[in-house]
């Protein structure tokens, strides 16, 4: 200890446990402060009112589209594959449960509506986020029964080109592919007939204008 | 004192200790730095520099994910940063704030050395490095200030480019390549942008670490002007020192706490500052046909920028900008007083001292105004005083009748 | 015949009623270059209003290119099905920027010039600025508008707002001074006169100049409300924080001599 400082003169004991709260009490206000500062900045990494806007739902004209038909939307810079189904494809659906992985989507990401037999709020309008489960490529149309490359058995669907995962009319995903989880499926509701709006259903019904 | 005397500590510390000179550097840089006891309030903008520059950085780290650089883009940008981005508003004004904060602290950090001479040697190096942190953040603030895009980025970059034309000879072709265009155009925002977010921040690095290691090689001044390291105890440590870690570590978070409420407030309640932080002409986007008025630079150049107008001659106007900014510079070898502190200076020095403060403050105001009639006038005047205080120091430092420099600091607890 | 005339002296007596200009305004000599828009961008109705009057009044010609409905409809509270209704030309989507629909070739051929984007003008300007702007044409014939202003020379704007705020004419008083020795005879302004009276009374229209401006306020900066309370929120902390470090400090340097 230099002159500077407190030396010898015990009448004037440094009061450590004073020093050690206050010390706390600094450093704690401190760290909150610290996390209140940081919190900003990590938000602003959110998705900007920008991008918000761009994600907006989209709606599509179901009035043209016919059946066997496929049309490829983009919504949240995803691509959504959206089809018109046949009744016979509907009901081809029920036939291959024991070939499927998950064929009750349990372990699948869709919302509550589509976790039924055709996946889907109407059984002919089927919604599927194209997006290969397993890395992410865009699955292929297969729709063809009995397709040559794919075996007299199959009842048509999606095949993935980047490691062969297929799926099926519902976009369930069978044994045997790399992908483990059925193809997920977007919000989206029908605001009249023949208009499917993707990206807004009840849970976001005030609207993400 | 070598780091192989230390003993080993356990574990991780010990583990790191024996790969980077950690515990050393603490305590010879914190623990076992002495520093004045007799440290007043003008010590304090050391620090807050280095917290402004931190703030810079970072906030500045952050626009730049969201800015797009071009002169069709950039002042969408800087709307899309306030508007849309979440807290973007929080980080543009952090950013534009933490710009005139920084010249506030260091006017006063730069004032503190003209009171207590803390440019005389052997702090002569010490001084220098500031110097030139000085030069890199005016460069730092105009380039960034071009970079809204605003009316009055434009014109500023216009005006203050152009100066350069005045050099001889070379000048005209030297503006032309600088713009890297007829006329400040988009090739100048981009370089700007280069220039502002990558290599000026480097130089201010670079600069502010050999500032800070020239400082500890001489050890701080202190506001009486007395060399504490003269004065040493039986222990070898100076009598009028205390180590800098705990005392001056927790008198600078008190100085700190203080600075950012102050930021805070302003940040959050005035950052346009009536128009002093960010002007009301650079909400319009650059307008290459219409020049606003009046067209001054920001606050903290309109000092230099008085100067420049005070006289009729552009050329000349422009040579007496650069010495001004320059003469700082040579203080260090025109003060030949013996005293540092202008505690035991005569009146001469109080005399030109108060003369210089009070016409830089006169030549930031004028500098706003407009340049006519009376207010030239008064620039002259104010650039006189203000000149008068580099220019007759070799006499007055000499001829001033100092009082008795003290044995020991004058301390209060 | 008399029933006509009784409806003119009725609607007559009307008008005596509804001054177009205030008590204020018909002071000689007017001061108009001190009136303040006094606006508050937390007053949510005033805000509605603006956005209404905007949408009515000056959104035919003007742009607000950096805000769109939806953040509007959001900060001011107004429901989606409300904004759709009476805020939003045909064709756009909540998310969109609210563009003007007049096309600049147009706008060249009809006014000389694009009317500017007003996102900023409040910022750029001032809303004391733009309120008095707004406060201040006067009828002019000899201009292609029939129209000048006092804030603005010869502004290519046309007189919008004539049929809320009536038509004033702008009365002159001559000054004398002398220059270089000779008497120079100087004509400036003194105060307005009521030409045609407007829908409005002139409180009325002071309200509604107030509350277009206090929406350009905010239009010019949607997160200042926000500003401020999450400023304050900060400066207490900061206070707190600032005097525990001052007691630590205090205690530690207990120790210095």
């Amino acid at each position: 200890m230099t002159d500077a400082v407190a030396t010898g003169d015990d009448t004037n004991e440094v009061d450590q446990g004073r020093r050690k709260f206050l010390t706390i009490a600094t450093t704690a206000t401190a760290a909150v402060g610290a996390v209140f500062t940081i919190s900003p900045f990590v938000a602003s990494w959110e998705p900007s009112e920008r991008a918000r806007a761009l994600g907006a739902p989209v709606s599509v004209d179901l009035s043209k589209l016919e059946l066997g038909q496929m049309v490829t939307y983009v919504w949240r810079r995803q691509p959504i594959y959206i089809f018109k189904r046949s009744p016979e494809m509907v009901q081809s659906l029920a036939a291959h449960d024991n070939r499927l992985k998950d064929p009750k989507s349990k372990e699948s990401d869709q919302p509550a509506y589509a976790k039924n037999e055709s996946r889907a709020r109407r059984p002919d309008i089927a919604v599927l986020i194209a997006t290969c489960t397993h890395l992410g490529c865009l699955p292929k149309q297969r729709f063809d029964k009995g397709d040559a490359q794919l075996g007299t058995d199959w009842p048509g669907g999606f095949l993935c080109p980047c490691h062969g995962s297929r799926f099926d009319l519902a976009g369930r995903v069978f044994d045997g592919s790399p992908a483990s989880v059925n193809l997920r499926i977007p919000p989206y509701s029908f605001p009249t007939p023949t208009t499917l709006l993707i990206g807004q259903d009840e849970t976001s019904a005030k609207g993400e204008a | 004192m070598a780091s192989n005397d230390t003993p080993a500590a356990p574990g991780f510390m010990g583990w790191l200790n024996k790969r980077l000179p950690v515990q050393q550097f603490v305590r010879e840089q914190l623990l076992e730095y002495y520093a004045p006891k007799n440290f007043n309030v003008w010590y304090f903008f050391g620090s807050l520099a280095l917290v402004v520059l931190v703030m810079q950085l970072f906030t500045g780290i952050f626009l730049t994910m969201f800015y797009k650089v071009g002169d069709t883009s950039a002042f969408d940008s800087v709307e899309y940063i306030m508007r849309e981005v979440d807290y973007g508003w929080l980080i543009r004004y952090l950013h534009s704030t933490g710009a005139s904060a920084f010249f506030v602290v260091i006017y006063l950090h730069m004032y503190r050395a003209l009171m207590y001479g803390s440019y005389k040697a052997p702090r002569e190096l010490l001084w220098m490095f500031g110097m030139f942190i000085y030069l890199a953040l005016m460069a730092e603030a105009f380039m960034g200030y071009v970079l809204p895009w605003g009316n009055m980025s434009y014109w500023a970059a216009q005006v203050i480019i152009n100066l350069f034309s005045t050099i001889p000879v070379v000048g005209p072709s030297l503006v032309e390549w600088i713009r890297g265009d007829y006329g400040v155009a988009d090739a100048t925002v981009d370089r700007f942008f280069a220039l502002h977010v990558v290599a000026i921040p480097l130089i201010l690095l670079l600069l502010v670490a050999l500032h800070l290691v020239a400082l500890r090689q001489v050890g701080s001044n202190n506001p009486d002007g007395i060399e504490i390291k003269e004065k040493r105890g039986a222990d070898g440590r100076p009598i009028d020192g205390i180590p800098f870690h705990p005392y001056y570590t927790v008198k600078d978070v008190v100085g700190i706490g203080v600075f950012l409420t102050v930021f805070a407030i302003v940040a959050f309640f005035v950052p346009t500052l009536g128009g002093l932080f960010l002007e009301e002409a650079n909400f319009e986007p650059a307008n290459p046909l219409s020049t606003p008025e009046p067209i001054a630079p920001s606050w903290y150049f309109t000092p230099y920028y008085a100067i420049l107008r005070a006289v009729p001659n552009q050329r000349l106007g422009a040579l007496l900008l650069l010495i001004a900014v320059l003469a700082f510079f040579f203080l260090p070898w025109l003060d030949r007083s013996p005293v540092k502190s202008v505690r035991y200076r005569g009146l001469l020095f109080k005399f030109f001292l108060g003369l210089f403060t009070v016409s830089f403050l006169t030549l930031m105001y004028l500098g706003m105004k407009p340049a006519t009639g009376a207010y030239v006038t008064a620039a002259r005047l104010a650039a006189a005083g203000y000149f008068a205080f580099f220019v007759l120091m070799p006499w007055y430092s000499r001829a001033d009748r100092t009082k008795p420099v003290p044995e020991r600091v004058r301390f209060h607890a | 015949m008399r029933n006509a005339v009784l409806a003119v002296m009725v609607l007559g007596a009307a008008q005596l009623l509804r001054p177009a200009l205030s008590a204020e305004e018909a002071h000689h000599p007017l001061d108009w270059e001190n009136w303040h828009a006094g606006n508050e961008v937390t007053n949510t109705d005033s805000l509605q209003r603006g956005a209404r009057n905007f949408n009515n009044y000056c959104s035919a010609c003007h742009s607000l290119k950096y805000l769109r409905y939806s953040r509007m409809a959001k900060d001011l509270k107004i429901p989606t099905e409300q904004l759709k209704a009476n805020l939003m030309p045909p064709g756009a989507t909540p998310a969109d920027y609210m563009q003007s629909s007049l096309q600049s070739a147009d706008a060249i051929a009809w006014f000389g010039k694009e009317p500017p984007d007003l996102s900023l003008i409040a910022r750029s300007r001032g809303p004391d600025k733009v309120y008095r702007f707004l406060k201040t044409f006067y009828l002019d014939p000899s201009r292609p508008t029939r129209a000048n202003n006092l804030v603005l020379n010869n502004p290519a704007m046309p007189p919008v707002l004539s049929a809320l705020e009536g038509v004033k004419a702008a009365v002159y008083t001559t000054t004398k001074s002398t220059v270089d020795g000779k008497i120079v005879e100087t004509k400036v302004f003194d105060h307005f006169d009521t030409v045609v009276p407007g829908s409005m009374s002139a409180e009325e229209f002071d309200g509604f100049v107030r509350d277009t401006v206090n929406f350009l306020d905010y239009a010019g900066e949607p997160a200042q409300a926000d500003r401020r309370s999450i400023g304050v929120w900060v400066v207490l902390f900061l206070l707190t924080f600032t005097w525990i470090a001052l007691l630590l400090k205090k205690e530690y340097w207990k120790d210095v001599h």
